[in-house]
């Protein structure tokens, strides 16, 4: 037999308990739901950018045969807008086309051949408009307006925020070096696509199966989007194939929830396609940064001016929020006294921005490392030197003015990758290089910020129970995409409650059964569920040990022990079966909840802001030290990484092998970002629509990679730990930059680093500027 | 049922197998990988009529009655499976792969493995996975 139950333990490698139904195609995802007699359901998507909509003609549609119902805005019942903080998208487009991937019209129809004829023959009428694809000239006062009813023109939000007097601190500097960085959309790529599953159940409620990050939320989202009440709605969210935060908000829900409101009481399935994905999914914001940095002769950081632009397409999403988070890490993980960073985020009509693993912060980190070489180059001095001289420790304060309360390892990782054979090494492995192949190293140093923020409550509700059957119904309330926190629930429970794998039961969200406990995003799901769930079931153990020892006619529960599947009395040996205490508890007695609240920030920024913030400053902060190998090719312009090495301060580390899994997985798409994920737009359409034409990385273009924790102790964590999602995104980027100018002395400013661009770079000996 | 019906319909809607995966439909991404006549061909590219008197394998049918198949094992040992949706893809392709070539190097195995695509994992743990592997199946598992 292959898994042998082990009483979990934190800290012991504990495999993760959805790998087995995962490894012999059991599990079933959104998108594997199918019935005898169910319905598909799909969007006709608007192709042009910029459009005033007039008259949709759905009729020769309707007319096909095995086709149920064509539906457009005029069928919506609720106020069709949807949106997160603003209720800025249609479900269905009723006035103004703002980009390509906007839906016109829904289709309900027998089977796939008839569905895509369907919408083939769906036209639709419309006034084209003047279109805007440049979030800079966006701002300009002559530029076409996204929202028209939007008082600052295209502009979402304004964020300006200072420590200190920069200007007056720059001119006391030695150094000063000015930086400019351009970086691309990027596509999530999940092997998922946003898939869904919706019905009527008997109360007529609407029931919804999504691949999502967010079934609470989406809940209220949906009722207001269809004039819902909320009431009438359920969420259920299975394992998903691959989210990272492009699953966070409505996808499918609100139109699969019209469909099923229209489907006859069939049950409804949407399912898109790679290209629809691409179409219509949102991606991580492109941005153009400009950055001045100055330091003392002895490199002592001393100033720092960021101007930063971002474009979050026709829909506010969560944009707002992702630039100040971006703002918040624009000076990484360094003291500088002396900052003054401002941040645009404007609407154009090119496709949807919205969160994407790392949130903002891989393009700030993109720079910013950046920059840290560039002085370290005109200093003289190496570059991992004037990291440890400037990176922050526990008390410092950060590049927007907020005190570093919680652990701060960013120092420790730095001194750990000195230590590392591979640094220590670099200098003999650079001076190996073979015939027309020039070597490098790159470094990058790297905060991530975990939460909210100090306004939206980063909460949990976790949820205990103990079944007929004695086992221990253990509850996750926040989406699985991936990152194995449903096995993390079992462990924590496990491990506090003496179970094994056979022992407990686990179910994944469902607003039905389980209680609200935020999205999985922002490196939250285990510290804020985790610490939601150890009071639980501290406080449930506690519960059951009163009811065993009113059983065994003891006086104390001291002596007691939780087994897997019972309590035994340690000094007589005597053992209670979990089945029989289930017995005799009341059904009330038998659930166990607890509610966390994670801490925030309390100190006041000097900020400035076009509309109010969400999401800045943070309290909790992860940090990683980064260090690759690259290798050039002359001739094609090709780079090949050798090898990566992360050191990253997570806190204590509760399972060795999810762990490296998140650190692994987020390297690649970082080294994607960098390399190869090259999206290309052009007056709002997309040009590489699908993945043969959006190249992200294979098993040949991902080395091996070493992961290094650093564990230190944090006191507020779920036994010391800290948010692991998205820190390891943000490293690759700017050190594989740094790696390339080690070198052959080029430093590209817009990525990716293709091998065209890299040869033109070379050819020229100079690096791309871009214009502001 | 219609001749071009595409393979990987009639395996999840006909057959209720929804173990075979589609990520792209357009033969980019591997998630469709089955075994027909014991070789990796990608089901959304195939239609019904060349399934004609072969015979088909999917990730449901790998496993024997009371045990993994080695491959299988190994995945779920060595952490490489963590959203699971490119797995039965990559584990038919590994499959295929140790059948061709048995004592694989790391380099071997990344080529092997190149048509599947991962987003979540980066590949190392796959790769580990399908090196533990390969002795076992030569034991005969």
């Amino acid at each position: 037999m292959l898994v042998k139950s082990d009483i979990f333990r934190i800290g012991r490698p504990a495999l993760r308990v959805d790998a087995l139904s995962k490894v012999t195609g059991q599990e079933k995802y959104a998108a594997d739901y199918y019935s005898p007699n169910f319905v598909w359901a799909a969007v006709k998507r608007a192709g042009v950018p910029h459009a005033r909509l007039k008259n949709i003609a759905v009729e020769a549609a309707r007319k096909l045969p095995g086709v149920l119902s064509v539906l457009t805005h005029k069928d919506v019942p609720g106020s069709n807008r949807q949106g997160i903080i603003f209720k800025d998208q249609p479900v269905l487009v009723d006035t103004k086309i703002r980009h390509c991937g906007d839906a016109i019209a829904l289709v309900l129809a027998e089977d796939k051949p008839t569905l895509n004829k369907a919408l083939h023959l769906i036209s639709f009428d419309y006034e084209p408009l003047p279109a805007i694809f440049d979030p800079v000239k966006a701002l300009e006062e002559r530029a076409p307006l996204v929202h028209e009813d939007n008082s600052d023109g295209n502009l979402l939000q304004h964020i300006s925020v200072k420590v200190g007097n920069a200007k007056k601190a720059f001119l006391e500097c030695t150094t000063v070096i000015e930086g400019s960085f351009e970086v691309p959309f990027q596509e999530h790529a999940y092997l998922e696509t946003e898939a869904g599953w919706a019905y009527l159940d008997e109360d007529g409620r609407l029931v919804i199966v999504a691949s999502t990050q967010t079934p609470f939320r989406d809940r209220f989202e949906i009722a207001s989007a269809l004039g819902l009440n909320i009431d009438k709605i359920r969420v259920i969210a299975p394992y998903l194939g691959g989210a990272f935060g492009g699953k966070d908000g409505l996808t499918v829900q609100s139109l699969l929830g019209l469909a099923a409101l229209n489907s006859q009481g069939r049950p409804v399935k949407m399912w898109w396609d790679r290209e629809e994905s691409f179409l219509a999914g949102v991606k991580r914001l492109p941005a153009r940064m400009y950055y001045r940095l100055g330091a003392k002769a002895d490199g002592t950081l001393h100033a720092l001016d960021c101007r930063l632009y971002f474009d979050t397409g026709p829909y506010a999403h969560l944009s707002s929020e992702i630039m100040a988070l971006a703002m918040e890490h624009a000076g990484g993980p360094y003291r500088i006294p002396h900052t003054s960073i401002k941040g645009w985020c404007a609407y154009t009509n090119n496709p949807p921005g919205g969160p994407f693993r790392g949130f903002g912060v891989p393009q700030v980190t993109a720079a910013m490392e950046q920059m840290i070489d560039m002085l370290a180059a005109k200093l003289k001095m190496d570059p991992l030197e004037i990291r440890r001289q400037n990176a922050v420790r526990q008390g410092d304060r950060n590049c927007v003015g907020v005190t570093l309360v919680n652990s701060t390892g960013a120092l420790d990782c730095l001194e750990t990758l000195a230590a590392h054979p591979l640094w220590q090494e670099r200098k003999k492995w650079k001076e190996s290089a073979g015939p027309f192949k020039r070597r490098g190293v790159g470094l990058a140093c790297m905060a991530h910020g975990s939460g909210y923020g100090p306004i939206i409550p980063d909460e949990a509700n976790a949820k205990i129970e103990l079944t007929d059957e004695g086992k221990l119904r253990i509850f996750c309330g926040v989406s699985d995409m991936g990152q194995g926190n449903a096995s993390t629930c079992l462990q924590i429970a496990g491990d506090i409650l003496g179970q094994d794998a056979d022992s407990m039961e686990l179910i994944l969200p469902d607003t039905d059964r389980s209680l609200p406990s935020g999205s999985a995003s922002a490196s939250r799901c285990t510290y804020t569920y985790g610490n939601a769930l150890i009071r639980a079931a501290q406080a449930f153990k506690q519960r059951l040990f009163e009811r065993a020892s009113t059983l065994l006619m003891i006086p104390t529960s001291d002596d007691l022990s939780l087994i897997p599947g019972g309590i035994r009395h340690l000094p007589s040996g005597k053992e209670v079966p979990l089945s029989q205490l289930a017995q005799l508890m009341d059904p009330s007695e038998r659930t166990c909840t607890h509610y966390y609240r994670a801490p925030v920030a309390q100190e006041k920024l000097e900020l400035h802001s076009s509309s109010k913030v969400f999401g800045l400053p943070h309290i909790l902060f992860s940090y990683a030290a980064h260090l690759t190998y690259l290798e050039v090719d002359e001739l094609t312009g090709e780079i090949e990484i050798k090898t990566y090495l992360s050191v990253s301060d997570c806190g204590r580390v509760i399972n060795p092998q999810i762990y490296e899994q998140q650190i692994q997985g987020g390297i690649a798409q970082g080294l994607g970002y960098a390399l190869s994920e090259d999206f290309i737009v052009e007056e709002g359409k997309g040009l590489t629509p699908d993945l043969s034409t959006y190249i992200i990385p294979t098993t040949l273009d991902v080395p091996e990679m070493v992961s290094i924790p650093v564990e230190i102790d944090e006191p507020t964590g779920p036994f010391g730990l800290k948010g692991i999602g998205e820190i390891s995104i943000n490293g690759p980027l700017p050190a594989v930059a740094n790696a390339l100018a080690d070198a052959c002395g080029i430093r590209i400013s817009r990525s990716p680093f293709t091998p065209e661009r890299v040869l033109s770079a070379m050819k020229e000996k100079a690096p791309h500027e871009v214009k502001p | 049922m219609p001749s071009d019906r595409r393979v990987i319909d009639i395996l999840r809607e006909d057959l209720n197998l929804t173990g075979t995966k589609e990520g792209c439909g357009a033969g980019e991404c591997g998630a469709c990988t089955i075994l027909v006549d014991g070789e990796s061909r990608l089901s959304c590219l195939m239609l019904a009529a060349q399934l004609e008197g072969r015979s088909v394998t999917t990730i449901e049918g790998i496993a024997s009655e009371d045990r993994l198949h080695p491959l299988q094992e190994a995945f779920v040992e060595h952490g490489a499976v963590q959203c699971g949706f490119c797995i039965p893809g990559m584990v038919l392709s590994a499959v295929d792969l140790l059948q061709r070539n048995p004592n694989p190097t790391r380099m071997e195995i990344r080529q092997g493995l190149s048509g599947n695509l991962c987003r979540c994992t980066g590949y190392q743990k796959i790769v580990d996975a399908v090196e533990k592997a390969a002795p076992k199946m030569k034991m005969g598992g």
